[in-house]
């Protein structure tokens, strides 16, 4: 599935805020298409900015002093529009009520601001809306306001702004972190299906036992580098590297490493997600029962 | 008498949406509650009772057996705190000392409490050194728990934590449990709204499951994660080690398990006393 088309490549990336002291430094990364890659880290430790520096806000926005070079489908994010990236990359924001508009007053027409902003004629529209709200879960709410809802469904209706668009790209900020537990693996599920439609993910996030099941890589960042990347399995492995760093590895993950004397088995072949775990366990125990 | 006691309470923002519907339930002094359910369920809703945000559309709410509808909220502040859910609509200050004093401050207490009580909250909650800085350039994790702060410098009697969690890595999320205990200890009482129920299991003995406007269960932490069944309908899931103990119990590994250490003890036991 993952081919070897490059969608994003961050190069010797730094970046400063004004008037403060860098908050990523020497970034260096790349992602293929259809890939679904995590970012992980403490809090404070660079995950928004690295966002927001993959569809231009920064620098475009936020000023600041950089160094190195940001390219998101083949175009340079310091030498395109805000406008111009966000028809190939869209980011879902961390704070859900930064992502409106501001200017709708029901839930269908904020997830057809995106859209109307690049364009669309109105019959396309329509279908869209209906499969964004029905992918988060918000049909049958098209005409409340989006200041009306819950947290949760604020954060479902982010979601759905930026699905609707269909970019090829789509970055997400901790887009879960609101989220119901049942509704936090249904998004991931989500973008998964995406990754099969060759769509690429990027995905922050503190909820790990979800990542787990579904990034293909993960990037550590801690204050303001990255500290590990590779394949998921192998990077939530090292749980007392992430402990250290204020990371929580999967439950049992960290239960692994725990009885690792007694199950005699190898950092890196620690189960990282439940169903492994269930099998590894009804193994043991069966065995010992004998 | 409850500290908390809601009344049949039924509540609708507007005409359509009926957001709580009958809702019964009493909150004693000291204890810690958790109110996990699906998003939309009314959590926040009912929260906003408890210190008079809300007013209900028909039932009641007493806070220490005072009826809320005949108080107003700014005198039920120093009773029951409530921490905003989304941090941007509790943040106000442009600095965070400002905002931890701007309660006591208000509330008219001399000048040295004021500022006793802002450095005693803001240390707490791990923001030391972050006095003099806006609220909105620090990272969402800390946002929340300056909001947290700016309720502990009330000292109120009753915490509503509304989604505290979110946006925490491993280390906040152990100060926020470390918080809710040591508050517990000094005889608070904390209602905690959250979706992660690693935590919840960590931290609270009794939880309240909330779907559509109403309570479908009401039980201590150990039990209702047994009925998997009941918490899907409310798009709940256990925390993962207490389905893997679900998974297991043929082994003899108790259900009742909620943290990763009771696991790693449970197992280790088991293992051992096959050796013999
Ligand atoms: N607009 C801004 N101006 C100045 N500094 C900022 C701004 N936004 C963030 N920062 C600082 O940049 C650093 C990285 O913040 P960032 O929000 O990227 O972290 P994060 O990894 O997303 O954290 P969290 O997990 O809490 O969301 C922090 O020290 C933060 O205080
Ligand atoms: N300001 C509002 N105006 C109208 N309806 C609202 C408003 N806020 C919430 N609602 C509706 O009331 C119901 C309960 O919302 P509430 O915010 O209490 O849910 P919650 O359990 O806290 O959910 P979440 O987990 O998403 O935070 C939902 O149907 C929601 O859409
Ligand atoms: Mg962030
Ligand atoms: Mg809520």
């Amino acid at each position: 599935m993952v081919g070897n088309i490059i969608a994003i490549t961050v190069q010797d990336f730094t970046y400063a805020y004004p008037n403060h002291s860098a908050v990523l430094q020497e970034i260096n990364f790349e992602v293929r298409k259809s890939e679904m890659v995590g970012i992980i880290g403490p809090n404070g430790a660079g995950k928004s900015t690295l966002c927001k520096s993959l569809n231009g806000l920064i620098p475009h926005f936020y000023g600041g002093s950089i160094a190195g070079s940001v390219t998101v489908a083949d175009m340079d994010t310091m030498k395109h529009s805000v406008a111009e990236l966000s028809l190939k990359v869209g980011l879902v924001f961390q704070e859900p009520s930064n992502q409106f508009s501001g200017v709708s007053t029901k839930v269908d027409e904020e997830v057809a601001f995106g859209m109307s902003m690049m364009g669309y004629p109105r019959e396309e529209m329509r279908p869209r809306i209906e499969e964004a709200l029905h992918a988060v879960g918000l049909q049958g709410l098209e005409e409340r306001s989006p200041y009306e809802l819950s947290g949760g469904q604020q954060q479902r209706l982010a979601i759905a702004t930026v699905l609707a668009v269909r970019p090829e790209i789509i970055v997400m900020d901790e887009p879960t972190a609101q989220l119901d537990p049942v509704g936090k693996t249904e998004v991931f599920q989500t973008m998964r299906d995406l990754n099969g439609k060759g769509y690429t993910i990027i995905v922050a996030e503190h909820e790990i036992e979800a990542m787990a099941a579904f990034a293909d890589r993960i990037l550590v960042l801690d204050h303001a580098e990255i500290v590990t990347q590779g394949e998921t399995r192998k990077v939530l492995n090292e749980v007392k590297k992430l402990k250290q760093m204020g990371i929580d590895p999967p439950s049992v993950t960290e239960l692994c490493e725990i009885l690792r004397g007694e199950l005699k088995i190898d950092e890196g072949k620690f189960p990282i997600e439940l169903n492994e775990a269930i099998s590894l366990f009804s193994r043991v125990l069966r065995e010992h029962a004998k | 008498m409850k500290l908390i006691e809601a009344e049949d309470v039924w509540f609708s923002y507007n005409h359509e949406v009926m957001a709580l519907k009958g809702v019964s339930l009493g909150i004693g002094k000291g204890e810690t509650v958790a109110l996990i359910g699906q998003n939309g369920g009314g959590k926040t809703t009912l929260a906003k009772h408890f210190n008079g945000l809300l007013k209900p559309t028909k039932g009641r709410v007493l806070v220490k057996g005072v009826e809320t509808r005949t108080l107003p909220a700014n005198k039920l502040a120093f009773t029951v705190g409530y921490v905003f859910q989304n941090p941007a609509h509790q943040i106000f200050s442009s600095k965070v000392r400002d905002e931890v004093s701007f309660g006591p401050h208000n509330a008219g207490l001399s000048s040295d409490e004021v500022e006793r009580r802002t450095a005693e909250a803001i240390e707490k909650v791990g923001l030391k050194g972050y006095e003099d800085v806006h609220p909105y350039d620090l990272d969402y994790g800390k946002q929340k728990l300056l909001t947290v702060a700016s309720i502990m410098s009330m000292n109120p009697e009753v915490y509503c934590l509304d989604e505290p969690t979110t946006g925490q890595d491993h280390k906040g999320r152990w100060m926020v449990a470390d918080l809710i205990h040591r508050l517990n200890d000094s005889g608070a009482t904390v209602v905690v709204i959250t979706h992660d129920m690693r935590f919840v299991a960590e931290v609270a003995k009794r939880v309240v499951l909330i779907a559509d406007g109403r309570i479908l269960a009401d039980m201590p932490t150990k039990e209702i994660f047994e009925k998997s069944e009941m918490l899907r309908s409310a798009q709940i899931k256990p925390p993962q080690i207490t389905e893997l103990a679900h998974s297991l119990t043929r082994y003899n590994v108790p259900a009742s398990i909620l943290t990763v250490t009771e696991m790693a003890d449970a197992l280790q036991s088991i293992l051992r006393l096959h050796q013999r």
